[in-house]
């Protein structure tokens, strides 16, 4: 459950969600990912700890990687926001994907979603990132199942695709 | 049946695509039309009586439903072992955080406000924080002892041997809690009906277990209670028990309410009020001959329960059994006991109890290599369980295991020898001192003695005119492979593609009871089980016009539409057989334990700065023979995640207490290791074999959580010296150990790190 905004009235707050422009009714002071997950029904984004720590509300903030779950709505306002479910045409996405698959980068699911946007924003940043670099850009993104290992494999492979595509 | 390979290779998990595309679906994306979320009222004391419960008139009640005990229909209690734990507490508290109010309300702003909104009123009663303190029984809190339960092992005459003995050796080990920290807290929705009667679904491991608790805490029959796993976003223990709870207050909500009925908890509720692993303290007096090898011993292990009994009993078999470790002890006698405390129970994690008392027969061990003068590797080579011999419970070993390989394979592959000389040499000269470590441990797949037998897990595979395989379980998938690995063996079994083959979701209206998704048997256990349920499929259709050589899938499809034309379904169940060699004595806690083991080396490499007082794990070597390796990707990852949990049991993951509640109930301040503080964690396997598994796979998930923490521990003694007893193990522990012992001498006390 979140914390309570304050009681002031709603407003409406305009934004890009994956492409399309929305028009939310919501207090500023909602989190980013209540108004993703419920008002939107973009469910792929995660909720682990709704503090900012294990990076499963990660979603992209005119192309920063945020905690979506310490943003406050009115703090959106004219941004463009991609999610999860907005990524599949991205050029990273189905290199990634697959090498999650074949490496086991993904157990339980819940981490997966932020953790493939963070690396997508890892690799966008850095295509050829040494593991040094893997592991700092995944930093923010806890995973409880694997130990990373599979998932740093995961990353460096699809680097390594996109590089030979 | 043509010949195929899927069981030991590499499919890809089965709902892969859905968890990478963020489509697949857990328990929180859910909603229902008219939907209320719950929230729980929980104690603020840890022991008390309730005097009076309070609303603030701030709140307009009318707008909520309230449930308390008196709304439960059935018995006010959460059915598991001993039945002792309320749903609800009605007159008496007895721990922090205990449920004694339910609310629901359309407006999860307006729940949040009323639950502060009460006030309860307690008579305080003596609270009980500690082991010694409950041993000691002034104060009595659960039974007439504090004891949930405790077991005795003896094997051969320990009295006799202390005057043969050329070395007595005592330690004292401790370990402290550990929380699950699954990704995705605790979930359930419950909606009610008088003609369907309970639905849950939620993130879950046990769905009978539920379906269970669910039944007589209702009142209701079993087809009037229906519990459905969604996507559940890791467990590791902590989603068999407590979901129970969770669920049984949703369903009250939506009993009352009339409507479906969401509680989500949030990560400080979670952490607070949900179950950790037991803290434990173990003590071993060992009498050892002149070169080393064991003669006997008294181990002593210890549990915290917390306040109710719940799975402490089962935690504590497990960690008694496994008390000797993979040696050979002629003679021993093992006690053991799980102690009630004013905490929240603690409950099932990964490893349950073993990796509590291997840390302290695995420190034990190198404590007894210095005390004898020989090498650690020497030590564990001269006491090695052979096949042929007995284990604590006089198990004859029957594999063929190797330790002595194992332990070879995994010194080579860490370069033990060398780096052990080098480090030597250049710690003289470095604030910066490494060490390192080994643990050989071993782990038992499924159930405890007789355990199997009482579960008698009934397995389904059935197949429609089409062709398509639906494999029927209550197994669970949170992540470590379920759905993947039993598709593999029932498609093997079928001579069918993998992807011909599903697995239903866990539905109790669909799926039969397989037993609860636990103690690393889904693999080895259930496995066989749909294996020989899918060749019951395929002895069926050869009966109708199917090959029984070599077919095609299309003529699989053939066989089966022409089947179900005539009889109108396809369904074929296999119920769990004890093997007929299987002796086990509930009374002298004697005979075949498990129908197998796993066994394992693990090395450890680590640099403690003795400037910044940090312990970082270098390189970690897990070896290991798991029986036949289903699926080596998801193998190798269930071994480095649960090294991964083990790596923070030693040295990252620590409760704080408070008068028996978790102060330190978020992710800022309960530390698991990030992407940055991990070792690479290097998995290597040797395939033995087994006879009772699936393909002679053995259980797996839990056997790397044993390792890490002893292995870890007797690297940081390699490097300074100092012989800490108790995990975690922090940088403020080794502070004030450093403080007061300088590194350079070995300090022969032991270190509490932890009070």
């Amino acid at each position: 459950m979140n914390p309570s905004p304050p009681a002031m009235a709603k407003s409406e707050i305009l934004f890009t969600v994956n492409g399309d422009e929305k028009t939310v009714l919501a207090h500023p002071m909602e989190r980013l990912l209540d108004v993703l997950r419920n008002g939107l029904k973009l469910t792929g984004t995660k909720e682990g700890c709704g503090e900012g720590e294990c990076g499963s509300c990660s979603v992209l903030l005119d192309g920063m990687l945020v905690n979506s779950c310490l943003v406050p709505v009115a703090q959106a306002s004219g941004a463009n926001i991609v999610t999860i479910e907005g990524m599949s045409a991205h050029a990273l996405m189905a290199p990634l994907q697959e090498a999650f698959l074949e490496c086991g980068g993904a157990q339980c699911g819940i981490c997966t979603p932020g953790m493939i946007l963070a690396a997508v924003h890892l690799l966008d940043k850095n295509p050829q990132p040494a593991i040094a670099d893997i592991r700092e850009g995944l930093a923010g993104n806890l995973c409880r199942c694997t130990g990373y290992m599979q998932i740093f494999e995961a990353v460096a492979k699809a680097a390594r695709r996109r590089v030979a595509a | 049946m043509a010949v195929h390979h899927i069981v030991g290779a590499s499919v890809p998990r089965k709902e892969g695509w859905d968890k990478v595309t963020g489509a697949a679906r857990y328990v929180d994306d859910v909603t229902l039309p008219d939907i209320l979320y719950g929230a729980t009222v929980r104690s603020n004391v840890p022991r008390g009586k309730i005097k009076s419960i309070s609303f603030a008139p701030t709140v307009n009640w009318n707008e909520f439903i309230l449930v308390t005990a008196k709304d439960i229909p059935g018995k006010n209690c959460i059915a598991l072992i001993l039945d002792d734990q309320p749903c609800l507490a009605s007159e008496t508290v007895n721990h922090s955080e205990e449920p004694i109010l339910l609310l629901a309300h359309a407006d999860p702003h307006k729940l949040r406000k009323a639950v502060e909104a009460v006030s309860i009123e307690y008579e305080p009663l003596p609270p009980v924080y500690t082991m010694e303190e409950s041993e000691q029984q002034s104060t009595i809190i659960w039974g007439t002892d504090n004891t949930f339960k405790s077991y005795l092992v003896e094997k051969g005459d320990v009295d006799a041997v202390w005057k043969e003995a050329a070395h007595i050796v005592e330690g004292e080990y401790f370990t402290g809690a550990q929380e699950q920290l699954y990704i995705e807290n605790n979930g359930v929705i419950a909606a009610y009906d008088t003609e369907n009667g309970v639905t849950v679904w939620g993130s879950l491991q046990c769905p009978y277990y539920v379906h269970k608790a669910l039944m007589a805490l209702c009142g209701l029959p079993e087809n009037k209670v229906r519990v459905v796993q969604m996507e559940t976003g890791g467990a590791f223990g902590g989603k068999e028990e407590y979901p129970s709870m969770i669920a049984a207050h949703a369903a009250l909500l939506a009993m009352k309410s009339g409507k479906p009925v969401k509680i989500i908890y949030d990560r400080m509720e979670d952490m607070v009020a949900t179950t950790k692993r037991h803290p434990s303290r173990t003590r071993h007096r060992t009498a050892v001959t002149k070169d080393g090898r064991i003669l006997g011993g008294e181990i002593e292990f210890t549990i915290d329960g917390g306040a109710y009994a719940t799975l402490s009993s089962v935690v504590l078999s497990r960690g008694t059994i496994h008390a000797g470790g993979p040696y050979y002890w002629p003679s021993v006698r093992i006690r053991t006991k799980a102690v009630a405390t004013n905490a929240p129970p603690h409950g099932a994690f990964r490893g349950f109890g073993a990796p509590q008392s291997l840390f302290a027969m695995e420190r034990q061990m190198d404590r007894i290599a210095q005390v004898v003068g020989v090498s650690p590797v020497e030590i564990r080579r001269r006491n090695f369980l052979r096949p042929g011999q007995t284990t604590t419970t006089q198990q004859v070993i029957r594999e063929q295991i190797d330790l002595h390989h194992l332990l070879d394979r995994a010194l080579k592959l860490s370069d033990y020898a060398a780096k052990k000389k080098r480090f030597t040499q250049e710690n003289k000269s470095s604030a910066r001192k490494k060490g390192i470590g080994i643990a050989a441990f071993l782990h038992g797949a499924g159930f405890t003695g007789s355990g199997e037998r009482y579960l008698n897990s009934l397995v389904g595979v059935e197949a429609d005119a089409k062709g398509h395989v639906r494999v029927l379980v209550s197994s669970a998938e949170f992540g470590q492979g379920t759905n993947t690995v039993l598709c593999q063996i029932a498609a093997e079994a079928l001579g069918l593609p993998y992807e011909g083959v599903a697995i239903a979701q866990p539905d109790t209206t669909v799926v039969p009871n397989s037993g609860p998704t636990v103690a690393s048997r889904t693999a080895m256990i259930v496995g066989k089980l749909v294996q020989s349920a899918a060749k019951g499929i395929w002895q069926t259709l050869t009966k109708s016009g199917l090959p029984a050589g070599d077919y095609t899938p299309e003529e699989f499809r053939a066989a089966c539409g022409k089947y179900i034309a005539v009889h109108g379904m396809l369904k074929s169940y296999s119920r769990y057989e004890a093997p007929g060699d299987v002796f086990w004595d509930d009374e002298k806690y004697r005979g075949e334990a498990y129908a197998a083991f796993a066994w394992a080396v693990y090395v450890a490499e680590v640099t403690v700065d003795l400037t910044a007082y940090t312990v970082t794990v270098d390189d970690f070597v897990a070896m290991q023979e798991v029986g036949k390796v289903l699926n080596p990707v998801l193998a190798a990852g269930q071994i480095t995640g649960g090294v991964a949990q083990g790596i923070g049991f030693a040295l990252y993951e620590k409760v704080v207490w408070q008068n028996g509640r978790m102060l330190n109930n978020q992710m800022t301040n309960y530390i698991m290791p990030t992407s940055v503080d991990l070792p690479p964690i290097r998995v290597f396997f040797e395939e033995l074999g087994n006879v009772h598994g699936a393909h002679g796979a053995k259980g797996i998930g839990e056997l790397p959580m044993d390792g890490p923490a002893p292995a870890i521990l007797n690297a940081v003694e390699d490097a300074i010296g100092v012989r800490f007893c108790s995990i975690p193990l922090l940088p403020e522990d080794l502070f004030e150990a450093l403080r007061v012992h300088s590194p350079e001498q070995a300090v022969s006390s032991p270190v509490r790190g932890t009070a």
